[in-house]
């Protein structure tokens, strides 16, 4: 099963790149998938997480063919 | 019920006037239109800003602002509402967002603009880079509360 991951503004920066894709087997959820993906990185305070562009908790499971996206608080209007 | 992000610097009484003829001419029944247009400021956090560049997450963006918008429209008696957002680099006094709202009484009006304002200031995924008068550049952190006394 497969993924894609994508990262947004100043997160983007700091991990340096936009996204990836994450292949895996078995049940994962949003927090698995970052600890996966960034194992030496701690989640930064007050990242927010979306799967396929809804807003969703870290323990929230992900599936074949998901968009996981993280990012830091909005600040539009 | 529209939603539009513009890539380049728009004009909201336009837009308004045009969505307006195109959308409305035929309801009689509007007594109230309630509009906010948020403009660029040239200082934040005690600094001059000379620009920002807006980010936004394509898809996500406008399924959070439809979701704010049906929310509006369960939660007041509306008859219709739009929201108009830009993104790429904006300049000082140029508008960043219009919101308006269209019902049969000024309340409906009043109340629903705000709420859509607030939820879109809290939850549409958009991102403010300012480049300041001294060339630095900086994320903006977290929007300010729009409910408190400032």
């Amino acid at each position: 099963m497969s993924i894609k991951v994508r990262y947004f503004a100043s997160l983007k920066e700091s991990i340096g790149r936009s996204e990836d894709e994450l292949i895996f087997t078995g049940p994962l959820t949003v927090y698995d998938v970052w600890q996966q993906i960034n194992p030496d990185k701690p989640i930064p305070n007050h990242v927010l997480a979306a799967i396929n562009m809804d807003y969703v908790n870290w323990d929230s499971p992900v599936s074949d063919g998901d968009e996981v996206a993280f990012f830091p608080p909005v600040t539009g209007g | 019920m529209a939603i539009t992000i513009y890539n380049d610097s728009f004009n909201p009484y336009e837009v308004l006037q045009s969505y307006e003829a195109t959308h409305l001419h035929s309801f009689g029944s509007i007594g109230a239109m309630s509009l906010f247009i948020g403009t660029m400021r040239d200082f934040n956090e005690g600094d001059s800003v000379k620009g920002m560049t807006l980010e936004y997450y394509p898809g996500m963006t406008e399924k959070q602002l439809d979701k704010i918008l049906i929310e509006a429209q369960n939660q007041w008696a509306l008859i219709d509402s739009l929201i108009v957002h830009r993104v790429g680099n904006i300049f000082p006094k140029e508008p960043i967002v219009l919101v308006a709202v269209w019902s049969s009484h000024r309340g409906d009006a009043f109340d629903a603009c705000r709420f859509i304002m607030e939820a879109l200031k809290s939850k549409a995924p958009f991102w403010k880079k300012e480049l300041l008068n001294n060339q630095q550049e900086r994320w903006v952190e977290k929007n300010s509360d729009g409910y408190q006394a400032s």
